[in-house]
């Protein structure tokens, strides 16, 4: 298992105080990510665990694009990663953030 | 020519010359029928444990032999015949053959009974092909697209001795090839009229066939086999197993192409990503009023989970490659829909169908396992050789189709940069795969692995199957690429490159380029499109799982086997 974790600059999250949220699981070609608050405003925080070993850029850049296309300042993930590909971890943390605030995205 | 092969030929021709004889070939074939009427117990039936004796005496060294691999059904008894030969007795033989499925197909090669051949397909074997390749133990005079290689057995690959199988045959070595009827036809024909030996393997032998599909006159012996022959149910896809991923794929093609362009004849190529398609048919495709206004008519096998949209009166007709175990019963009770016969049961036929998809279809789609930022797309990737089946001759533009549709002028409206230009129409191709495949690798690459087997000198030219060149869209889980709007090379690669998502060659990606064509409709995302990835749930499938398919089809539907998971 490889432990990745990242802080990414972002817009302020609109979402109820002390609201969670979770999807996805941890099948093979899955992961399973869980929504918290955070305790900076103007950060993201990520936390991840994931199988496949070695890609720290590819994370970086998936994570990126997605604090600069959503508000999600704020906001703590913690994703538990089965080597799902860059489009099902972008999917899943969409999903997510879309149950927390459901019909806002 | 090539080697060997041309020097016969061209032994053979001044022989002809000298001898004043004109007619060889019909003589060596009199003198091979004599030799296998040896092991004839009927006028044309030989039994089982006469099939090595029989081939030994009417093959001889260095013939090209066309055995029976098609892409679906495979004259495996006498494959299994063949490799149990003596290699002092037959040799050097010169395989032309569709698909190298069974192991008993390269077991010629390592045996030393064959040694040459030309194919289409080799999927099962790719990877021990390509082993063979390497150690010199095969030679490949050249990996084809099927049609090119029937048109072969017309001109100058002529088989001497074709290697058939069939459902039944009557006395007079009539053959009854049912459903799966596939390449025989094109095979039996070639050799026949061209003084060459037909041999087929047969399920029964019965007095009266349903039906004629090849005539005894073309037919020289008969064995019935042990066992029926094998087929492959290479075309059914468990709906179980269609991913969020792939319907969301499927989503960006019938709102972004299939309904954009008004395609009605099409082909898919083999997947999932081509059975999501189908199966979103009759709800997505529904919900957006696409019913009779697209995918009316399919070159298609008898894709299990295109029963939904044939039910629900999406299709008119599909034209069948070959056939699909399991779905006889369904094919033979929709006889408006199939290529059914008086007898009640389907006739496929690969070389029409892939005919069909050449000239006929608007669109084709398929996926890959590597494109590179030129677009090029191939399955030749180290360590296997897999070759292309029909993809190459329906995955380009057809130069010489003349009728217009909706779909072929709207493209060729795109693709023409020049306003002076004559105007021509242009087939959709389009290539359609996730960014990342199995195991993580990246389906988007700056060069290809085929560009390494050109360089070790085992192809003559990289192995590609689609080219760039042909290629007018790509879709991937970021978007769609529209390459019939680039006007440059360099907008070529970059809306590849904007659609390639996080492989090394998206994220070489020069972002100004690929905001600017994405603002100009080049490169389309989800979102612009009015989809959202959230909505991209397996609940638009029309069947769930294989018990779902069964329903729809009224029972009529009897999966093989491997796939009753219920």
């Amino acid at each position: 298992m490889e432990h990745l974790s990242f802080t990414l600059p972002s817009k302020t999250a609109a979402l109820p105080k002390g609201h969670t949220a979770i999807a996805g699981v941890v099948g093979s070609g899955n992961l399973e990510v869980l929504l918290e608050p955070g305790p900076d405003p103007a950060t993201a925080h990520f936390a991840i665990q994931t199988s496949a070993k070695g890609y720290g850029e590819v994370w970086q850049a998936v994570l990126a694009d997605f604090a600069e296309e959503y508000p999600i300042g704020g906001l703590q993930f913690s994703i538990n990663d089965n080597a799902a590909t860059p489009a099902v971890v972008a999917l899943r943390l969409r999903q997510v953030l879309e149950s927390a605030q459901p019909g806002t995205l | 020519m090539h080697g060997a092969d041309g020097i016969r030929e061209s032994v053979t021709a001044t022989t002809r010359i000298l001898l004043m004889s004109w007619n060889l070939r019909q003589t060596n074939r009199q003198a091979r029928l004599q030799r296998g009427a040896a092991h004839c117990e009927s006028p044309k039936v030989v039994a089982a444990a006469e099939a090595t004796s029989l081939l030994e005496s009417v093959i001889e060294p260095g013939d090209k032999v066309c055995l029976e691999g098609n892409n679906q059904k495979q004259a495996d008894f006498l494959a299994e015949a063949l490799s149990k030969a003596d290699p002092a007795k037959l040799h050097d033989l010169h395989i032309v053959q569709s698909c190298l499925t069974l192991p008993e197909h390269l077991d010629l090669f390592e045996q030393g009974i064959a040694r040459r051949v030309d194919f289409s397909f080799s999927g099962p074997q790719a990877a021990r092909l390509s082993r063979l390749i390497e150690a010199g133990k095969i030679e490949v005079g050249g990996i084809h697209t099927y049609l090119e290689l029937y048109a072969r057995y017309f001109l100058d690959l002529t088989p001497r001795v074709a290697l058939v199988a069939a459902e039944a045959a009557d006395a007079s070595g009539n053959l009854y090839t049912g459903p799966n009827t596939e390449d025989t036809p094109a095979i039996v024909e070639a050799t026949a009229f061209n003084q060459g030996i037909v041999i087929a393997q047969v399920n029964r032998i019965e007095e009266r066939l349903p039906r004629v599909d090849i005539p005894g006159d073309w037919v020289d012996f008969v064995i019935p086999s042990p066992r029926p022959f094998y087929i492959e149910p290479l075309f059914t896809r468990d709906p179980a197993k269609i991913t969020e991923t792939h319907v969301l794929m499927a989503m960006l093609t019938i709102k972004g192409i299939y309904a954009e362009y008004g395609v009605t004849a099409l082909n898919h190529g083999i997947g999932f990503n081509t059975a999501a398609i189908e199966l979103l048919l009759p709800t997505y495709g529904e919900s957006l009023g696409l019913k009779g206004k697209i995918c009316r008519h399919f070159a298609l096998n008898p894709h299990p989970t295109l029963i939904p949209a044939i039910e629900k009166g999406w299709v008119e007709a599909v034209q069948t490659f070959g056939g699909e175990l399991g779905m006889e019963a369904y094919v033979a009770a929709r006889p408006d829909i199939f290529p059914v016969g008086r007898d009640g049961t389907l006739r496929s036929n690969r070389a029409f169908a892939q005919a069909a998809g050449h000239y006929a279809c608007d669109a084709f789609i398929g996926a890959s396992l590597q494109i590179d930022p030129q677009g090029n797309s191939s399955t030749a990737i180290i360590g296997r050789v897999a070759g292309f089946g029909g993809a190459p001759n329906m995955g380009c533009d057809a130069r010489g189709r003349r009728h217009t549709s909706p779909a072929w002028v709207k493209a060729g409206q795109e693709a023409q940069s020049c306003v002076n230009a004559m105007p021509r129409g242009r087939k959709l191709v389009v290539q359609m795969a996730e960014t990342f495949g199995e195991k993580l690798r990246p389906t988007f690459v700056e060069r290809l692995d085929a560009w390494k087997f050109a360089e070790s000198g085992a192809f003559e030219l990289p192995p590609v199957m689609v080219y760039g060149d042909d290629v007018t869209h790509i879709v991937t889980e970021e978007g769609i690429a529209n390459l019939l709007l680039c006007r440059t090379p360099e907008e070529r690669e970059q809306a590849i490159r904007g659609v390639a998502g996080y492989t090394p060659v998206g994220l070489a990606r020069n972002r100004e380029k690929v905001k600017e064509l994405r603002e100009r409709g080049v490169i389309r995302r989800p979102q612009d499109l009015g989809i959202r990835l959230s909505d991209a749930t397996r609940d638009w499938l029309a069947a769930q799982d294989m018990r779902d398919l069964v329903r729809w089809s009224g029972g009529l539907y009897n999966p093989p086997t491997q796939f009753r998971n219920w």
